[in-house]
Protein backbone atom coordinates (compact mmCIF):
# COMPACT_ATOMS: atom_id res chain seq x y z
CA UNK A 1 0.00 0.00 0.00
CA UNK A 2 1.42 3.54 -0.75
CA UNK A 3 0.56 6.95 -0.21
CA UNK A 4 -1.25 9.28 -2.12
CA UNK A 5 -1.90 12.90 -2.50
CA UNK A 6 -4.84 14.61 -4.17
CA UNK A 7 -3.42 18.27 -4.71
CA UNK A 8 -5.92 21.49 -4.49
CA UNK A 9 -4.23 23.17 -7.16
CA UNK A 10 -1.43 23.46 -9.24
CA UNK A 11 1.35 25.13 -6.94
CA UNK A 12 -0.14 22.51 -4.39
CA UNK A 13 0.67 19.89 -6.90
CA UNK A 14 4.55 21.18 -7.66
CA UNK A 15 5.30 21.11 -3.70
CA UNK A 16 3.93 18.11 -3.39
CA UNK A 17 6.14 16.69 -6.58
CA UNK A 18 9.35 18.66 -5.04
CA UNK A 19 8.73 16.62 -1.38
CA UNK A 20 7.42 13.36 -1.82
CA UNK A 21 8.56 12.93 -5.27
CA UNK A 22 5.32 11.08 -5.90
CA UNK A 23 3.98 9.69 -9.17
CA UNK A 24 1.50 12.10 -11.27
CA UNK A 25 -1.84 10.23 -12.40
CA UNK A 26 -4.38 12.15 -14.47
CA UNK A 27 -6.10 9.85 -16.28
CA UNK A 28 -4.76 6.66 -14.99
CA UNK A 29 -5.64 4.60 -18.23
CA UNK A 30 -1.93 3.54 -18.39
CA UNK A 31 -1.08 3.58 -14.67
CA UNK A 32 -4.27 1.83 -13.72
CA UNK A 33 -3.12 -1.36 -15.87
CA UNK A 34 1.05 -0.98 -15.62
CA UNK A 35 0.13 -2.31 -11.66
CA UNK A 36 -2.86 -3.51 -12.23
CA UNK A 37 -3.41 -6.65 -9.70
CA UNK A 38 -5.95 -9.47 -8.89
CA UNK A 39 -9.09 -8.27 -9.58
CA UNK A 40 -11.05 -7.04 -5.89
CA UNK A 41 -7.62 -6.03 -4.96
CA UNK A 42 -5.44 -2.89 -4.97
CA UNK A 43 -3.60 -1.76 -8.11
CA UNK A 44 0.66 -2.38 -6.76
CA UNK A 45 1.82 1.24 -7.18
CA UNK A 46 5.56 0.61 -6.23
CA UNK A 47 5.23 4.78 -5.22
CA UNK A 48 3.02 7.43 -3.40
CA UNK A 49 0.54 8.61 -6.11
CA UNK A 50 -0.77 12.03 -6.97
CA UNK A 51 -3.78 12.66 -8.44
CA UNK A 52 -3.57 15.36 -11.05
CA UNK A 53 -6.39 15.01 -13.31
CA UNK A 54 -9.12 17.12 -11.88
CA UNK A 55 -6.51 19.80 -11.70
CA UNK A 56 -8.47 22.56 -13.55
CA UNK A 57 -6.16 25.26 -14.29
CA UNK A 58 -4.58 22.62 -16.71
CA UNK A 59 -7.76 21.69 -18.54
CA UNK A 60 -7.32 24.17 -21.58
CA UNK A 61 -6.95 24.01 -25.39
CA UNK A 62 -5.99 27.68 -25.99
CA UNK A 63 -4.29 29.19 -28.84
CA UNK A 64 -1.60 31.65 -29.21
CA UNK A 65 -0.22 34.03 -31.33
CA UNK A 66 3.13 35.60 -31.11
CA UNK A 67 5.63 37.28 -33.95
CA UNK A 68 3.29 35.70 -37.08
CA UNK A 69 3.54 32.27 -35.41
CA UNK A 70 0.46 30.81 -33.94
CA UNK A 71 1.12 27.59 -31.58
CA UNK A 72 -1.90 25.89 -30.05
CA UNK A 73 -1.58 24.94 -26.07
CA UNK A 74 -2.98 21.92 -25.09
CA UNK A 75 -2.95 21.69 -21.21
CA UNK A 76 -1.83 19.11 -19.11
CA UNK A 77 -5.04 17.60 -17.99
CA UNK A 78 -6.33 18.23 -21.52
CA UNK A 79 -8.00 14.83 -22.64
CA UNK A 80 -7.52 12.84 -25.17
CA UNK A 81 -11.14 13.68 -26.32
CA UNK A 82 -10.38 17.16 -25.53
CA UNK A 83 -7.92 17.26 -28.30
CA UNK A 84 -10.18 15.60 -30.72
CA UNK A 85 -12.87 18.01 -30.57
CA UNK A 86 -10.69 20.95 -30.35
CA UNK A 87 -10.97 22.99 -33.95
CA UNK A 88 -7.57 24.27 -34.41
CA UNK A 89 -6.16 20.49 -33.49
CA UNK A 90 -4.23 19.78 -36.66
CA UNK A 91 -5.97 17.13 -38.62
CA UNK A 92 -3.16 14.40 -38.00
CA UNK A 93 -2.90 15.28 -34.36
CA UNK A 94 -6.60 14.57 -34.09
CA UNK A 95 -6.44 11.32 -36.36
CA UNK A 96 -3.93 9.76 -34.08
CA UNK A 97 -5.82 10.16 -30.69
CA UNK A 98 -9.12 8.64 -32.11
CA UNK A 99 -6.64 5.96 -33.36
CA UNK A 100 -6.32 5.26 -29.81
CA UNK A 101 -8.54 3.02 -28.11
CA UNK A 102 -12.31 4.14 -27.51
CA UNK A 103 -14.37 6.91 -26.49
CA UNK A 104 -14.68 5.73 -23.05
CA UNK A 105 -10.88 5.83 -22.62
CA UNK A 106 -10.16 8.92 -24.52
CA UNK A 107 -12.50 10.43 -22.34
CA UNK A 108 -10.46 9.94 -19.20
CA UNK A 109 -6.91 9.78 -20.77
CA UNK A 110 -5.07 12.93 -21.42
CA UNK A 111 -2.47 13.88 -24.04
CA UNK A 112 0.03 14.74 -21.16
CA UNK A 113 -0.35 10.93 -19.92
CA UNK A 114 0.55 9.71 -23.52
CA UNK A 115 3.37 11.61 -23.59
CA UNK A 116 4.63 10.55 -20.43
CA UNK A 117 3.91 7.22 -20.35
CA UNK A 118 6.64 7.29 -23.53
CA UNK A 119 5.57 3.75 -24.89
CA UNK A 120 7.13 3.84 -28.25
CA UNK A 121 3.62 2.58 -29.75
CA UNK A 122 1.89 5.79 -28.29
CA UNK A 123 -0.06 6.80 -31.11
CA UNK A 124 -0.09 10.35 -30.04
CA UNK A 125 2.98 10.80 -30.09
CA UNK A 126 4.59 9.86 -33.58
CA UNK A 127 2.08 12.73 -34.69
CA UNK A 128 3.90 15.08 -32.16
CA UNK A 129 7.49 14.27 -33.75
CA UNK A 130 6.26 15.18 -37.03
CA UNK A 131 4.39 18.79 -35.64
CA UNK A 132 7.52 19.81 -33.55
CA UNK A 133 5.78 19.73 -30.31
CA UNK A 134 7.31 21.47 -27.60
CA UNK A 135 6.70 20.21 -23.85
CA UNK A 136 6.20 22.78 -21.08
CA UNK A 137 8.22 21.71 -17.74
CA UNK A 138 7.48 23.31 -14.46
CA UNK A 139 8.55 22.78 -11.29
CA UNK A 140 8.56 24.90 -7.94
CA UNK A 141 9.98 28.52 -9.05
CA UNK A 142 10.56 27.51 -12.71
CA UNK A 143 9.67 26.39 -16.17
CA UNK A 144 11.64 25.27 -19.39
CA UNK A 145 10.53 24.05 -22.78
CA UNK A 146 11.53 21.56 -24.53
CA UNK A 147 11.33 20.30 -27.74
CA UNK A 148 9.64 16.60 -27.60
CA UNK A 149 12.31 14.55 -29.48
CA UNK A 150 14.86 15.53 -26.77
CA UNK A 151 11.85 14.88 -23.92
CA UNK A 152 12.03 11.17 -24.79
CA UNK A 153 14.67 9.72 -23.93
CA UNK A 154 13.90 5.86 -24.96
CA UNK A 155 10.62 3.04 -23.99
CA UNK A 156 9.04 4.52 -20.82
CA UNK A 157 11.72 6.95 -20.47
CA UNK A 158 11.72 10.76 -20.40
CA UNK A 159 14.06 13.71 -18.91
CA UNK A 160 11.15 14.92 -16.48
CA UNK A 161 12.92 15.39 -13.23
CA UNK A 162 10.76 13.83 -10.10
CA UNK A 163 10.50 17.19 -8.79
CA UNK A 164 8.96 18.18 -12.01
CA UNK A 165 5.51 18.29 -13.79
CA UNK A 166 4.24 18.66 -17.53
CA UNK A 167 2.36 21.67 -17.57
CA UNK A 168 1.64 21.75 -21.43
CA UNK A 169 2.39 20.89 -25.07
CA UNK A 170 2.75 23.36 -27.75
CA UNK A 171 2.53 22.81 -31.08
CA UNK A 172 3.51 25.52 -33.72
CA UNK A 173 0.37 25.28 -36.23
CA UNK A 174 1.89 25.43 -39.66
CA UNK A 175 0.50 25.49 -42.85
CA UNK A 176 0.20 21.73 -44.06
CA UNK A 177 -1.35 20.47 -47.34
CA UNK A 178 -0.79 17.00 -47.59
CA UNK A 179 -1.24 15.21 -44.23
CA UNK A 180 -1.26 11.53 -43.09
CA UNK A 181 -1.75 9.55 -40.15
CA UNK A 182 -1.77 5.78 -40.62
CA UNK A 183 -2.01 3.10 -37.84
CA UNK A 184 -1.91 -0.57 -38.29
CA UNK A 185 -3.22 -2.37 -35.45
CA UNK A 186 -4.82 -5.99 -34.92
CA UNK A 187 -8.20 -4.25 -35.20
CA UNK A 188 -9.83 -0.57 -34.88
CA UNK A 189 -10.51 0.26 -31.41
CA UNK A 190 -8.56 -0.68 -28.49
CA UNK A 191 -5.86 -2.13 -30.44
CA UNK A 192 -2.03 -1.05 -29.86
CA UNK A 193 -0.19 -0.07 -32.78
CA UNK A 194 1.78 -2.80 -34.48
CA UNK A 195 3.29 0.47 -36.36
CA UNK A 196 2.05 4.08 -37.47
CA UNK A 197 3.52 6.53 -39.93
CA UNK A 198 2.67 10.25 -39.75
CA UNK A 199 3.57 12.84 -42.99
CA UNK A 200 2.89 16.47 -43.00
CA UNK A 201 4.15 18.92 -46.20
CA UNK A 202 3.61 21.43 -47.58
CA UNK A 203 4.15 23.47 -51.21
CA UNK A 204 5.07 27.12 -51.90
CA UNK A 205 4.96 28.01 -55.39
CA UNK A 206 5.57 24.95 -56.41
CA UNK A 207 8.38 23.34 -54.89
CA UNK A 208 8.13 21.52 -51.32
CA UNK A 209 8.49 24.14 -48.38
CA UNK A 210 8.17 22.20 -45.54
CA UNK A 211 8.18 18.12 -44.71
CA UNK A 212 8.02 16.00 -41.43
CA UNK A 213 7.84 12.23 -41.90
CA UNK A 214 8.27 9.81 -38.29
CA UNK A 215 7.35 6.41 -37.99
CA UNK A 216 6.03 5.16 -34.65
CA UNK A 217 6.39 1.59 -32.93
CA UNK A 218 9.72 1.13 -35.23
CA UNK A 219 12.12 1.48 -32.70
CA UNK A 220 13.01 2.90 -29.09
CA UNK A 221 11.31 5.81 -29.60
CA UNK A 222 9.58 7.52 -32.79
CA UNK A 223 11.92 7.44 -36.05
CA UNK A 224 12.24 10.82 -37.67
CA UNK A 225 15.10 12.25 -39.80
CA UNK A 226 15.61 15.63 -40.02
CA UNK A 227 18.33 15.10 -42.70
CA UNK A 228 16.50 12.93 -44.91
CA UNK A 229 13.88 15.88 -44.99
CA UNK A 230 16.00 18.50 -45.65
CA UNK A 231 17.03 16.53 -48.94
CA UNK A 232 13.29 16.65 -49.68
CA UNK A 233 12.87 20.00 -49.07
CA UNK A 234 12.62 22.42 -52.72
CA UNK A 235 11.55 20.02 -54.79
CA UNK A 236 8.76 20.24 -57.07
CA UNK A 237 6.23 17.14 -57.62
CA UNK A 238 7.65 15.50 -60.31
CA UNK A 239 10.67 15.33 -58.80
CA UNK A 240 9.64 14.25 -55.76
CA UNK A 241 8.25 11.76 -57.55
CA UNK A 242 11.20 10.34 -59.81
CA UNK A 243 12.97 9.93 -56.22
CA UNK A 244 11.01 8.17 -54.56
CA UNK A 245 12.67 5.06 -54.71
CA UNK A 246 15.94 7.02 -53.25
CA UNK A 247 14.04 7.96 -50.45
CA UNK A 248 12.74 5.10 -49.65
CA UNK A 249 16.08 3.24 -49.89
CA UNK A 250 17.34 5.65 -47.44
CA UNK A 251 14.43 5.43 -45.12
CA UNK A 252 15.02 1.71 -45.21
CA UNK A 253 18.32 2.46 -42.97
CA UNK A 254 16.73 4.29 -40.37
CA UNK A 255 13.52 1.98 -39.67
CA UNK A 256 15.36 -0.62 -37.68
CA UNK A 257 12.70 -2.62 -35.78
CA UNK A 258 12.46 -5.56 -33.70
CA UNK A 259 10.16 -8.74 -33.46
CA UNK A 260 7.77 -8.39 -30.12
CA UNK A 261 4.68 -9.61 -28.97
CA UNK A 262 2.43 -7.24 -31.06
CA UNK A 263 3.99 -7.69 -34.90
CA UNK A 264 7.78 -8.83 -36.14
CA UNK A 265 10.79 -6.54 -37.57
CA UNK A 266 10.08 -7.44 -40.95
CA UNK A 267 6.83 -6.65 -41.01
CA UNK A 268 7.15 -3.69 -39.86
CA UNK A 269 9.73 -2.16 -41.70
CA UNK A 270 7.88 -3.56 -44.84
CA UNK A 271 5.00 -1.79 -43.91
CA UNK A 272 6.28 1.24 -42.49
CA UNK A 273 8.45 1.67 -46.13
CA UNK A 274 5.00 0.83 -47.64
CA UNK A 275 3.25 3.92 -45.95
CA UNK A 276 5.85 5.79 -46.57
CA UNK A 277 6.29 5.47 -50.74
CA UNK A 278 2.20 5.61 -50.55
CA UNK A 279 2.53 8.64 -49.09
CA UNK A 280 5.35 10.16 -51.13
CA UNK A 281 3.23 9.55 -54.21
CA UNK A 282 0.27 11.25 -52.80
CA UNK A 283 2.40 14.48 -52.14
CA UNK A 284 4.05 14.08 -55.37
CA UNK A 285 1.07 14.23 -57.45
CA UNK A 286 0.02 17.62 -55.52
CA UNK A 287 1.53 21.38 -55.94
CA UNK B 1 -7.75 4.76 4.37
CA UNK B 2 -9.22 8.32 3.71
CA UNK B 3 -13.11 9.11 4.28
CA UNK B 4 -13.84 10.30 0.19
CA UNK B 5 -17.11 11.84 -1.03
CA UNK B 6 -18.50 11.46 -4.37
CA UNK B 7 -22.16 11.77 -5.84
CA UNK B 8 -23.51 8.43 -6.89
CA UNK B 9 -26.84 8.02 -8.62
CA UNK B 10 -27.89 11.79 -7.69
CA UNK B 11 -27.01 11.12 -4.12
CA UNK B 12 -24.06 12.23 -2.21
CA UNK B 13 -21.48 9.15 -0.89
CA UNK B 14 -19.20 8.67 1.63
CA UNK B 15 -16.62 5.97 1.15
CA UNK B 16 -13.93 5.10 3.71
CA UNK B 17 -11.18 3.64 1.56
CA UNK B 18 -7.72 3.54 -0.16
CA UNK B 19 -7.65 6.25 -2.61
CA UNK B 20 -6.14 4.02 -4.86
CA UNK B 21 -9.17 1.51 -4.44
CA UNK B 22 -10.61 1.22 -8.17
CA UNK B 23 -13.97 3.02 -8.74
CA UNK B 24 -14.86 -0.12 -9.80
CA UNK B 25 -14.53 -2.38 -6.74
CA UNK B 26 -15.85 0.76 -4.41
CA UNK B 27 -19.24 0.61 -6.75
CA UNK B 28 -19.56 -3.36 -6.64
CA UNK B 29 -18.36 -4.16 -3.11
CA UNK B 30 -18.81 -0.89 -0.89
CA UNK B 31 -21.96 0.60 -2.86
CA UNK B 32 -23.38 -2.89 -3.77
CA UNK B 33 -23.77 -1.30 -7.31
CA UNK B 34 -23.59 -4.48 -8.89
CA UNK B 35 -24.63 -3.74 -12.85
CA UNK B 36 -21.24 -2.12 -12.84
CA UNK B 37 -19.41 -5.58 -14.35
CA UNK B 38 -15.80 -6.50 -14.21
CA UNK B 39 -14.98 -8.10 -17.79
CA UNK B 40 -11.31 -7.12 -18.26
CA UNK B 41 -10.07 -5.06 -15.65
CA UNK B 42 -7.55 -3.07 -18.39
CA UNK B 43 -10.23 -0.67 -20.26
CA UNK B 44 -10.62 -2.98 -22.98
CA UNK B 45 -14.32 -4.38 -22.69
CA UNK B 46 -16.37 -1.77 -20.99
CA UNK B 47 -18.19 -3.73 -18.88
CA UNK B 48 -17.31 -1.44 -15.86
CA UNK B 49 -18.41 1.82 -17.86
CA UNK B 50 -20.38 4.23 -15.75
CA UNK B 51 -20.91 8.01 -16.14
CA UNK B 52 -18.56 10.49 -14.63
CA UNK B 53 -19.18 14.47 -14.57
CA UNK B 54 -21.60 13.02 -17.61
CA UNK B 55 -18.62 11.36 -19.62
CA UNK B 56 -18.44 7.19 -21.02
CA UNK B 57 -15.53 6.16 -18.45
CA UNK B 58 -14.63 2.68 -17.60
CA UNK B 59 -14.30 2.26 -13.79
CA UNK B 60 -11.71 -0.30 -13.63
CA UNK B 61 -9.38 2.59 -14.44
CA UNK B 62 -10.46 4.75 -12.24
CA UNK B 63 -8.75 5.00 -8.56
CA UNK B 64 -11.17 6.42 -6.08
CA UNK B 65 -9.22 9.26 -5.01
CA UNK B 66 -9.55 10.63 -8.87
CA UNK B 67 -13.31 10.34 -8.63
CA UNK B 68 -13.40 12.77 -5.48
CA UNK B 69 -16.16 14.84 -5.52
CA UNK B 70 -17.12 13.77 -9.45
CA UNK B 71 -20.98 12.39 -10.29
CA UNK B 72 -20.94 9.00 -10.74
CA UNK B 73 -23.67 7.35 -12.90
CA UNK B 74 -24.12 3.66 -12.69
CA UNK B 75 -26.62 1.26 -15.25
CA UNK B 76 -28.96 1.69 -11.65
CA UNK B 77 -29.13 5.48 -11.93
CA UNK B 78 -30.06 5.31 -15.31
CA UNK B 79 -32.43 2.00 -15.54
CA UNK B 80 -35.67 3.35 -13.88
CA UNK B 81 -35.77 6.40 -15.70
CA UNK B 82 -37.69 7.13 -18.75
CA UNK B 83 -34.37 7.05 -21.01
CA UNK B 84 -33.40 3.85 -19.19
CA UNK B 85 -36.55 2.21 -19.96
CA UNK B 86 -36.69 3.46 -22.91
CA UNK B 87 -32.85 1.88 -23.88
CA UNK B 88 -33.71 -1.30 -21.72
CA UNK B 89 -37.12 -1.86 -24.29
CA UNK B 90 -35.23 -1.21 -27.25
CA UNK B 91 -32.45 -3.59 -26.21
CA UNK B 92 -35.31 -6.54 -25.54
CA UNK B 93 -36.93 -5.78 -28.65
CA UNK B 94 -34.03 -5.85 -30.82
CA UNK B 95 -32.89 -9.24 -29.12
CA UNK B 96 -29.84 -7.01 -28.18
CA UNK B 97 -28.99 -9.19 -25.01
CA UNK B 98 -27.90 -12.86 -25.38
CA UNK B 99 -25.81 -13.61 -21.86
CA UNK B 100 -26.23 -10.26 -20.45
CA UNK B 101 -22.72 -9.68 -19.31
CA UNK B 102 -21.86 -6.51 -21.85
CA UNK B 103 -25.51 -4.84 -21.21
CA UNK B 104 -24.82 -2.71 -18.51
CA UNK B 105 -21.78 -1.08 -20.20
CA UNK B 106 -23.30 -1.26 -23.23
CA UNK B 107 -26.41 0.52 -22.12
CA UNK B 108 -24.07 3.34 -20.57
CA UNK B 109 -22.10 3.38 -23.76
CA UNK B 110 -26.07 3.88 -25.32
CA UNK B 111 -27.20 6.62 -23.13
CA UNK B 112 -23.62 8.21 -23.43
CA UNK B 113 -23.97 8.73 -26.96
CA UNK B 114 -27.53 9.74 -27.09
CA UNK B 115 -27.08 12.79 -24.80
CA UNK B 116 -24.52 14.26 -27.14
CA UNK B 117 -26.36 13.03 -30.83
CA UNK B 118 -29.55 11.51 -30.52
CA UNK B 119 -29.73 10.84 -34.06
CA UNK B 120 -26.72 8.64 -34.90
CA UNK B 121 -26.27 6.62 -38.08
CA UNK B 122 -25.15 3.43 -37.86
CA UNK B 123 -21.22 4.24 -37.84
CA UNK B 124 -21.70 6.27 -35.06
CA UNK B 125 -23.37 4.35 -33.05
CA UNK B 126 -20.44 1.62 -33.72
CA UNK B 127 -18.15 4.08 -32.90
CA UNK B 128 -19.98 4.95 -29.56
CA UNK B 129 -20.07 0.74 -28.65
CA UNK B 130 -16.14 0.46 -30.24
CA UNK B 131 -14.83 0.12 -26.94
CA UNK B 132 -17.45 -2.33 -25.62
CA UNK B 133 -17.04 -5.85 -25.99
CA UNK B 134 -20.11 -8.45 -26.60
CA UNK B 135 -18.78 -12.28 -27.40
CA UNK B 136 -22.17 -13.26 -27.98
CA UNK B 137 -24.72 -10.86 -30.12
CA UNK B 138 -22.21 -10.16 -33.50
CA UNK B 139 -22.84 -6.70 -32.24
CA UNK B 140 -25.78 -5.95 -35.55
CA UNK B 141 -28.70 -6.34 -33.00
CA UNK B 142 -26.95 -4.13 -30.04
CA UNK B 143 -26.46 -1.76 -33.02
CA UNK B 144 -30.39 -2.58 -34.14
CA UNK B 145 -31.00 -1.66 -29.92
CA UNK B 146 -29.59 1.50 -29.90
CA UNK B 147 -31.54 2.42 -32.99
CA UNK B 148 -34.96 1.52 -31.87
CA UNK B 149 -33.80 3.78 -29.05
CA UNK B 150 -32.85 6.93 -30.81
CA UNK B 151 -35.98 6.65 -33.02
CA UNK B 152 -38.40 6.28 -29.94
CA UNK B 153 -36.94 8.25 -27.34
CA UNK B 154 -36.55 10.99 -30.01
CA UNK B 155 -38.37 13.31 -27.24
CA UNK B 156 -36.09 12.09 -24.61
CA UNK B 157 -32.38 13.00 -25.35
Amino acid sequence: MVDSYRPKDLKDALSIRAEYNPQPLAGGTDLMVRYQSWSGTLPLFTKSVMFVGHLKEMKYIKKEAKDKTVTLVIGGTATLTDVANHPDTPVVLKEAVLSIAAPALRNNATLTGNICNASPAGDSICALYALDAVIVIEKSGSRREVPITEFITGPGRTILGPDELVTAIKIPLKASSVNDFTKVGTRRANALSKLSFTGVADYKNGRIDSIALTFGAVGPTVVRSVELEKKLIGLSGPELKAMIPKVIDDYSTVIVPIDDQRSTAVYRKKVALNLLEKYLKELSSHE
Amino acid sequence: MKEIKFILNGKEVSVKADPLKRLLDVLREDEKMTGVKEGCGEGECGACAVLKDGVLVNSCMIPLGAAEGSEIVTPEGIRETDKGKCIIDAFGDAGAVQCGFCTPGMMMATEALLTINNKPDESEIREALSGNLCRCTGYDLIVKGVQIASERGKDLW
